[in-house]
Parts: C-alpha cells; structure tokens; sequence
C-alpha cells in the first residue's frame, strides 16, 4: 500500500531547479534510502515533504490524501515526523524536555502533561539515552543529539520518519548503533525514508533505494540494482564498491 | 530529601509571596503621599516588565511595541473619560490593546530577529502618528483631558492589575503555551516540526501580554489629567522594561519584578538627589549592571548564596 507519493515535485530556488519534476512514493513498512550527490535535492525533498517548502510545482499524497500546502505542524500531527541534518535541538532544556514537546504538541491528539512525560521517558528509553534525560540538550555529544531528535521525532507517534544523514559525523560503533535503532523502528512497524552517505548502512538497511542527481531521479530500485547501475556508478557510487 | 526541601522551599516562597501581597494591598490605609506615589510607579514598570517578558523572554522576539500597548491605553482612558466607570475602561484598554495585537502579531510575527524588533519600534511612532493625525484634522485639538482618580483608587487599580499580569504570567510558564514559546526560542523550525503551532503561540501570548501594557496604560493616565500623543506613546515605555527585565533577570519571574521595583527605585533617588547627573550615573550603572551580572540582579545573588551555601557545606 502507497503511504506517500509525490507527482511532478518540483522547487525553484531562483533559477535553480533544486528538486524538478520528481515522481516518487514510499510503502507502508518500507525503509526508502535516498542517495545522491551533495546538491543533488535530497534535503530539499524533505523539506519538501515535512512543508519546510512549498512546493513550485507538483504535489504530495499522504494516505491517500492531499497535503501539499499544509503548514509543517500539521503535517507533524499527520504523522509524518523528522530529524535534520544540522542537529536543531533545544539546546537549554533538558533532554526530556526535547522530547516532552514532541510528545505534547506532536501526536495529533491532546495529550495530558503526565501522559506526554511517559512517552517522552519511552522514547529516550528506546534511543537508549535514559541516563541523560536531565542534561541540557546542548551539552550532549553529537551522536546523543542525532538520537535526541530521532526521540523527539518518535514522540509524536509518526507513521513515517524522514531521517536526514543521522549517521554523518559518526564513529563506526555509533554507525552501528543507528543502523540497530532504524531496525528497531521499522519493528515498530514506522515507515522510513532516510538519506545517507554512509554506503554499508544504506545497502544494508534498505528496501529500495532513489537515486537523485542534480534534481533529478536518475535511478530506483533495490540495492543490488541500483549498486551495479551505471548512471549510479558514473555519478555517485564511483568505480569500485 | 530533594523533594522535601523542594515542598519547604515552596512553602516558603509562597508564605513571603502571601505577606509581599498582604503589605502592599493594606499599605493605603497606614501610609499615603510619597510611598504610595513612587508604589504606583513600581508597580506600573513590574507590569509592563513582567508583560513583556511573559512574551519576549522566552520567544527570544524582541518586542519593543510596549509603548503602543501602553499608549492605546492612555487613549481609551482619555476617550471615553466620564462616559464610563473607570474599572470599565481599564478592561476595555486591555481588550483593545489584545485586538490591536493581534492584527499587528498576525502581520509581524513572520518577521524574525532585528525585523521584528524595528517594526514593533516603527509601530510605535506609526500609531503616535496617526493619533496625532486624527486629533488634528478631526477634533482639532492635540491633547486630552482624563478625568482623575484619588491616589488610594489608583492605587488598587495598578495592583490589581498587576497581580492579574503575574498571575497569568505563572499560569503561562507553567502552562503547555510555555513550553511552546521556550521551544520556539530555542528552533523556531523545530518547533514548527514537532507539531507546534508556532504563528499561533505567538500571535496570541504577544496578545495577551498586551492586555496588562493597555490596562496599565488606562490606569495611570488617570494620574496625568493632561494627555497628548508625545506623553502617551513614549518611547521610554518601550525601552524601560527590555532594560529593567535585563537589569533583574530573566530565569524566573521574580527577576522582572526586582529590576523593575530596584531600577525604579534607583532612578528616583538619583532624580531627586543629582537632577543634573542623573542620565549619566544611571547610564553608567547599567552598562556596569549588563557587563557584570549577565543574569541580571537576580543571577547575582543566587550565584552569592550559592558560594554562601556550598562554603558552609563544603568544609575543606
């Protein structure tokens, strides 16, 4: 079943097409990698998506509904959650406290103060940092704030999580421990797209993979096909995997 | 252990609170003159500053409309002057000052850092204007007379108020609104995306705290019996708050207070005793105040007792 599909997205910085005319759609319980170049339109694509932009041209589906044009909070409350590149945390609150406004303002329905603290307390116990709920946000090491914000995110109950480059700046052991947290969310039954360069992780976690270029969709399809693509190869993955 | 001393500690704010509030609501019938002119004019500057920092604090929007707010207030008073109860016209105030801001949030709040902070300054002198404007081509006068009111009424009526401006500014912090404010401050953006409704939460505490800028306002043009566009929207009103809140501190509500209560106070004695001085000893004790107590008087003092505290627990 469709959970998202975009038609003929497209976005106009000036006159620079960043995303032009990409046709795409996730299914319920897929992981999606989308990879490409640096200024290929990954991130435009999310913000596109989560209403950070609007869209020049086109238009996104959510569940068999239209979105394009709703403001990021409701799209939130709709159940489509995410995480940025550049870590954007409340750095001078604590680390449950990050995670209490998703879980306050996020779910799409009213959730008490003390139901949103319980759910606040689940996720940080999920992303495995329990131990620093009280630590100003700001004071956590980068990979503790990639985790914050995926708490933040799954405190709103989403049926879908766009993660954007949450393995970037990571150690290997920390890379490893991502890709075990995005299983346990797809356990969850929570669809993902994700962008990433960190290869191993992407053809490994994967269901299927989109391919952007330039702001265009160059190539889509499992893994196996897109690592032995040649227009991936020329642009992207280079000669030798 | 924590939590009790926590329950004892409360008890104690809110047993001095209790007694702050019993002094000053029975101080009229012991004392009058003097204590209770400069109270009024304390108590006018807390709320304006509480107001203030209930939106600006925690939004990090730097408001400076105060004076708008406050002098809208003046006008509704002077307007409908002996055509109404005076209590009525401070609730109309409020209610025209949140209406007024509302519109002005809706239109603004878009713009962020310094835009924000030199439009609400253009809106003051934008409103300054048209009142002006509309004196002169339509009732053809600059000024206005208020009606006024005993000094004991004027009183309660600032106090009021103000307990209603602290009040609200309790339940806000404490409330889901502010939580949404402080994310807000923190990323705007984030807050947007983890569900915030982020015009909403502006527009609509910048409101509210407009409400007490325009009570205040109606208030104490009862004491001024002569009003014109220049004495209604000052300036000053817009830029005393942002100063008294940084000069008390901004971690917790009574920061606000005590900056407005001390600056106020300050400013009085160095009025009376060095007339001639008096803009350059208060400029250069606030550059002092700002260089060496970021956290305000309030920061000072809890980093004092702190150091008090720890040397008596700590015998090395």
């Amino acid at each position: 079943m469709r959970l998202l599909e975009g038609e003929g997205l497209t976005r106009h910085f000036g006159g620079l097409a960043a995303v032009a005319g990409i046709d795409f759609h996730v299914d319920q319980g897929e992981i999606l990698g989308l990879i490409g170049p640096n200024g290929a339109g990954k991130t435009t694509l999310f913000n596109l998506i989560s209403a950070a932009l609007k869209p020049t041209s086109g238009t996104i589906s959510y569940q068999g509904s239209q979105i394009t044009g709703l403001p990021p909070y409701k799209i939130c409350r709709l159940g489509i959650a995410r995480t940025f590149q550049t870590v954007k945390i409340f750095a001078h609150l604590p680390a449950v406290r990050n995670v209490i406004v998703g879980s306050l303002f996020g779910t799409g329905s009213r959730t008490s103060g003390a139901e949103a603290l319980r759910i606040a307390d689940e996720e940080l116990e999920f992303v495995e940092l329990s131990s620093l709920r009280n630590v100003p946000a700001g004071d956590l090491t980068l990979a503790a704030q990639k985790r914050l914000e995926v708490a933040r995110a799954l405190a709103t109950h989403p049926t879908l999580l766009l993660l954007d480059e949450i393995m970037a700046g990571l150690t290997h052991t920390e890379v490893d421990e991502a890709m075990d947290l995005i299983a346990r969310i797809r356990a969850r039954g929570i669809t993902v797209i994700m962008i990433e360069h960190v290869m191993h992780a992407i053809m490994n976690i994967c269901d299927r993979i989109v391919v952007l270029d330039f702001g265009l969709k160059i190539a889509e399809g499992t893994p196996a096909e897109v690592a032995v693509d040649e227009k991936v190869i020329e642009v992207y993955l280079g000669e030798e995997i | 252990m924590k939590t009790i001393r926590m329950t004892r500690n409360r008890g104690i704010t809110l047993g001095l609170l209790l007694i702050a509030f019993l002094i000053l609501a029975f101080l009229p019938q012991v004392t009058s003159g003097y204590v209770i002119t400069l109270l009024i004019d304390i108590l006018k500057f807390a709320i304006l500053t509480v107001a203030w920092v209930v939106f600006s604090g925690p939004s990090g929007y730097m408001s400076l409309a105060t004076a708008a707010f406050y002098g809208l207030g003046f006008y509704i008073a002077a307007v409908f002057s002996g055509t109404f109860p005076f209590p009525v016209l401070v609730i109309m105030a409020g209610a025209v000052a949140f209406v007024v801001a509302l519109g002005v949030g809706a239109l603004t709040l878009r713009l962020r850092g310094v835009y924000f902070a030199i439009f609400t300054f253009a809106l003051v002198l934008l409103v300054q204007n048209v009142v002006l404007e509309i004196e002169r081509v339509v009732t053809e006068t600059r000024g206005r007379f208020v009606d006024t009111v005993s000094t004991e009424g004027v009183y309660y009526a600032i106090f009021i108020v103000f307990v209603l401006t602290m009040l609200t500014a309790v339940l806000i912090r404490r409330s889901r609104y502010g939580l949404a404010l402080q994310s807000i401050g923190e990323y705007e953006e984030a807050a947007a995306h983890s569900g915030i409704n982020v015009v909403r939460t502006k527009v609509l505490t910048f409101a509210v705290s407009a409400i007490f800028m325009g009570m205040a306002g109606a208030v104490i043009a009862t004491r001024r019996t002569y009003i014109d566009p220049y004495i209604a929207f000052n300036l000053n009103t817009s830029f005393l708050p942002v100063l008294m809140a940084m000069f008390g501190g901004m971690t917790n509500l009574a920061g606000p207070v005590i900056g407005a209560a001390l600056f106020t106070y300050i400013g009085e004695i160095l009025l009376t005793r060095f007339p001639d001085l008096y803009m350059l000893i208060f400029g250069v004790v606030l550059i002092l105040a700002i260089l060496f107590m970021p956290n305000g008087v309030l920061g000072l003092a809890q980093r004092v007792w702190r150091k008090i505290r720890g040397g008596r627990r700590a015998p090395a």
